[in-house]
């Protein structure tokens, strides 16, 4: 299902002294079968607009398609959306309600597919389950309140994926998580991109993660969306994005001074590539001389250094 | 903050180089089952130090905190807050005065909804007298920069702000030892900054002990001292860097390495002579010169 | 979603009103109610009208603003109105103008009504002055206050005041965790909106639990850090608020204690001289 949003517009507590625009107009398309990440900052109007995406927000300014689905018509129906739009919250773990696993996985089941038989729920929980690391004939039958926080959180993945939703949405599905643990949800997250879901959108405040893992992201300020591409494009603008108060990856970042050093990298800043590149500049695979720029540096770009990062160039010096 | 600048005279701690101290100290929340949270525990921690304490979730290092401040008692063993022992029912009272603790929910430590008085609620709790209270609340706010947001409502304040406030609240009782108990783990990168520098400053300003429990190993590095404990134990304590050059044992442990220094150990296996970088910065020039010797 | 509203109806603004002592201002709201009963005539309840108009315009709250905290309890008023009337007996002497079966509407009952609408208006407006121009907390500081002396009877009124601002403080944490949890049910296709009340009851039960989940979680999360930060009870502790009386304090108690004396002066001086159902009787010649 592709999404697209066109001059998506929305205001909390309108009318009231209250009232607040959260979105301001935002232009939005999200391809089917892509791992988009959307970043921002807290009151950027990021979880405003992932809530119009199943339409526990509903739209009251601009467009939204998403799939076949018109968001803007009254008819439009909600149910068979949500069941086909999941959406996972931050800490989802806390939304476990059912005295054991299996009835509280079934949940959502039961809520899209009144009627279902208990064969097929059961068949279908264990699917879920299992897609979400879990052993069935493990954890079906515990309560939810037994289990560790990281099993938890895929109980609650699984209650959300139960039911084989097109696109998958993820509020900072990683935190409070530990390093470990991170790395687990986001392997889990792409083997239910590649064989359950076909889109997955996560919201994260990590551009480790979302250079890591996603084919797009947005960046949204300030109720819009101030930048749209792949995270190649997006970390190279490091600036821009510093200005905006967020960060870049460490391999952006670490880019970003090795071409202030006169090293150029063409990497998408995935730390494997990253590793890949620098290997190549330093075993000399057709790349520019390294650091040949580092003696003939232009006086500019010298003293903007010397500004920004004193600590560097003691380095620089040094290695002349 | 003016009045830290004569530490708590009124405790009656004696003047002790060592701030925290575990002996063989074992802790289980349950008696019968006999699994430790914290199995065997031998560490000091001196006065002024600023350590952080690594571990996965579970690996006993929240426990360890709560054993500091008295909130838990060693089944075994004894844990002395400048010398004074937490198994002391008495002595309870003047160890929380001393050692401070900062939690991981923003949303669960405030008590009132002013933040005032949330800030004015330790000192209320140990008796200072109402015009020093006033004084301590600002002097708080401006240690933690929240100054502006004195008369304001908790609940309408970020992450990063409501931390500062619980800061602000743990600093008004004049502590020695802070205890940070994953308190930037729910919050945002800024709010993570922003905790993070306020700690910073109050370990190298006003010499506070600092300790600080996370999983995030890139504030891990802020620290002087790292602890990383597993299965209850302490497995590994050193410097920040000492233990990330241990990349391998660290894994045992389920521990990652910073981005950082994982990318440098990658290259460092490939074959480039990339010397041990920590942070972007450090790695950008270690690349550099690499290169250039090559 | 998204509650963004301030719990209770505080107005925040700067005023006489405002300013005045909680303590006084509850003592004021009490004296406000016996003076609305004790009242017995029109004249005393129009004494008080003017009082509270009066107090309106000092507070500087809108008059819309007050008006609306009728909304809530509107229906309750009217019931009680309309019970009244077709209710009411006085006795021999009404002016029967309708009756059916057990009801009976007289000039009697109307006046009645009328009477006792005006009551609870007055008290509704009155009391919600209280609450626009008091902080919830403000509040629980006077009540505590004024309930001092019960302590004498080892009423915990310390710990009773604490946990009713820790309850205030985090009602607007748990609505905001309640619209969550609500939101990520409704996200599993869950749905609040239809059926019958059973239904909707037993629909309100994924969000129920883990709100109850979540606020044992708090309390136990609260707990320690209210140990960590040396809370061992009332014993030695001090009190950084310190609720004082003021000018405004004195004035507002002498205004007070002259709207008392004035009605209970009308009650007296009225008594048997006039009364508004003698006035109709004459008019209609009954």
């Amino acid at each position: 299902m592709r999404i697209a949003a066109k001059g998506l517009t929305y205001v909390y507590n309108p009318k009231s002294s209250f009232a607040t625009q959260a979105l301001k107009g935002v232009d939005l398309t999200i391809e089917e079968g892509e791992f988009f990440g959307i970043i921002g900052h807290t009151g950027s109007g990021k979880s405003t607009f992932v809530q119009h995406l199943n339409a526990l927000i509903r739209l009251t300014g601009g467009e939204l398609k998403v799939g076949e689905y018109d968001l803007a018509d009254k008819k439009c129906k909600v149910l068979e959306l949500r069941s086909k739009v999941g959406m996972v919250f931050q800490y989802p773990e806390y939304q476990l309600f059912a005295e054991t696993v299996k009835k509280d996985v079934a949940f959502g089941l039961k809520n899209f597919r009144k009627g279902i038989s208990a064969e097929e729920t059961e068949a279908a929980v264990r699917e879920a389950l299992s897609v979400a690391g879990l052993l069935y004939d493990e954890v079906a039958e515990r309560s939810p309140f037994e289990l560790s926080g990281g099993q938890r959180r895929r109980v609650a993945i699984a209650g959300v994926i139960v039911t084989k939703p097109e696109v998958l949405i993820l509020d900072e599905p990683a935190a409070g998580l530990d390093p470990l643990g991170k790395k687990e949800l986001m392997e889990l997250l792409h083997a239910i991109h590649g064989q359950w879901c076909k889109t997955i959108v996560i919201v994260s405040h990590d551009m480790d993660e979302i250079a890591e893992n996603c084919t797009r992201a947005a960046v949204f300020s300030e109720g819009k969306v101030a930048f749209c591409g792949t995270p190649k494009e997006l970390f190279s603008r490091g600036e821009e994005l510093a200005a905006m108060g967020l960060d870049v990856p460490v391999t952006a970042r670490c880019a970003q001074i090795l071409r202030e050093n006169g090293i150029e990298l063409d990497t998408d800043f995935t730390c494997g590539d990253f590793i890949g590149k620098v290997l190549a500049l330093y075993r000399g695979d057709g790349a520019p001389a390294p650091c040949a720029g580092g003696e003939q540096e232009p006086a500019a770009a010298r003293a903007e250094r010397e500004e920004g990062a004193p600590a560097l160039r003691e380095g620089g010096e040094d290695a002349q | 903050m003016q009045p830290s600048a004569a530490p708590a005279a009124e405790d009656a701690a004696p003047a002790c180089e060592e701030a925290v101290r575990f002996e063989n100290v074992k802790y289980t929340y349950d008696d019968e089952e006999g699994s430790f949270a914290v199995n065997g525990v031998s560490l000091c921690i001196r006065a002024g130090e600023f350590v952080a304490v690594l571990g996965r979730n579970g690996s006993g290092k929240s426990t360890l905190a709560k054993l500091i401040n008295a909130l838990l008692r060693p089944t075994e063993g004894k844990v002395t807050v400048f010398g004074m022992d937490t198994s002391d029912t008495k002595k309870a009272f003047a160890i929380r005065k001393c050692a401070g603790m900062v939690f991981q929910n923003p949303d669960n430590q405030t008590v009132a909804s002013v933040v005032e008085d949330d800030v004015a609620f330790g000192p209320e709790n140990i008796g200072v007298p109402r015009e020093e209270i006033g004084r301590r609340i600002a002097a708080a706010l401006n240690a933690v920069g929240m100054s502006e947001f004195r008369y304001a409502t908790p609940s309408r304040l970020s992450g990063g702000q409501k931390q500062r406030i619980a800061i602000a609240g743990v600093l008004a009782i004049l502590p020695k030892i802070m205890i940070l108990d994953e308190s930037a783990a729910m919050l945002d990168p800024k709010g993570r900054r922003e905790v993070m520098e306020i700690v910073k400053k109050l370990n190298r300003e006003q010499g506070m002990t600092v300790l600080l429990i996370t999983h995030f190993m890139e504030e891990a590095l802020q620290a002087q001292r790292a602890v990383v404990m597993h299965r209850g134990e302490v497995v590994m304590d050193g410097t920040p860097e000492q233990i990330f050059a241990r990349a391998d044992e660290l894994e045992t442990y389920n521990l990652t390495l910073p981005r950082a220094a994982y990318i440098c150990k990658r290259l460092q296996q490939a074959g480039m002579p990339v010397e041990n970088a920590f942070n972007a910065e450090e790695l950008a020039r270690k690349i550099c010169a690499s290169l250039q010797k090559g | 979603m998204l509650n963004d509203v301030t719990f209770g109806q505080y107005y925040p603004a700067k005023s006489f009103v405002h300013n005045m002592d909680p303590r006084m201002k509850l003592l004021l709201v009490i004296a406000y109610i016996v003076a609305i009963f004790i009242a017995n005539n029109f004249f005393g309840l129009l004494l008080v009208t003017f009082v509270l108009l009066f107090f309106i315009l000092l507070a500087r709250v809108p008059f819309g603003r007050v008006l609306r905290s009728i909304k809530m309890i509107l229906f309750l008023i009217v019931f009680t109105a309309v019970l009244n009337l077709l209710f009411y007996t006085g006795g021999e002497n009404d002016i029967v103008l309708a009756k059916w079966w057990i009801i009976t509407i007289s000039w009697q009952s109307i006046i009645n009504t009328v009477f006792l609408a005006m009551r609870l208006l007055l008290l509704v407006l009155g009391t919600a002055l209280l609450t626009l121009t008091t902080t919830p907390v403000a509040l629980t500081d006077g009540i505590e206050s004024l309930l001092k002396p019960l302590k004498y009877i080892k009423v915990p009124v310390h710990e009773l005041a604490l946990v009713m601002s820790i309850a205030l403080r985090f009602i607007p944490t748990l609505m905001e965790e309640t619209n969550r949890i609500v939101a990520a049910q409704k996200a599993r296709g869950a749905n609040f909106e239809t059926g019958g009340i059973f239904r909707r009851a037993k629909a309100m039960i994924p969000v129920l639990i883990p709100l109850l989940v979540s606020a044992f979680r708090r309390a136990e999360d609260l707990g320690d850090a209210m140990d960590a930060r040396c809370y061992s009870g009332a014993k030695g502790r001090t009190k950084y608020k310190k609720l004082t009386f003021t000018w405004r304090d004195l004035l507002g108690f002498l205004f007070f204690a002259a709207l008392i004396t004035g009605i209970v002066f009308l009650n007296i001086y009225l008594l048997g001289r006039f009364d508004i159902i003698w006035q109709v009787q004459e008019w209609f010649g009954a």
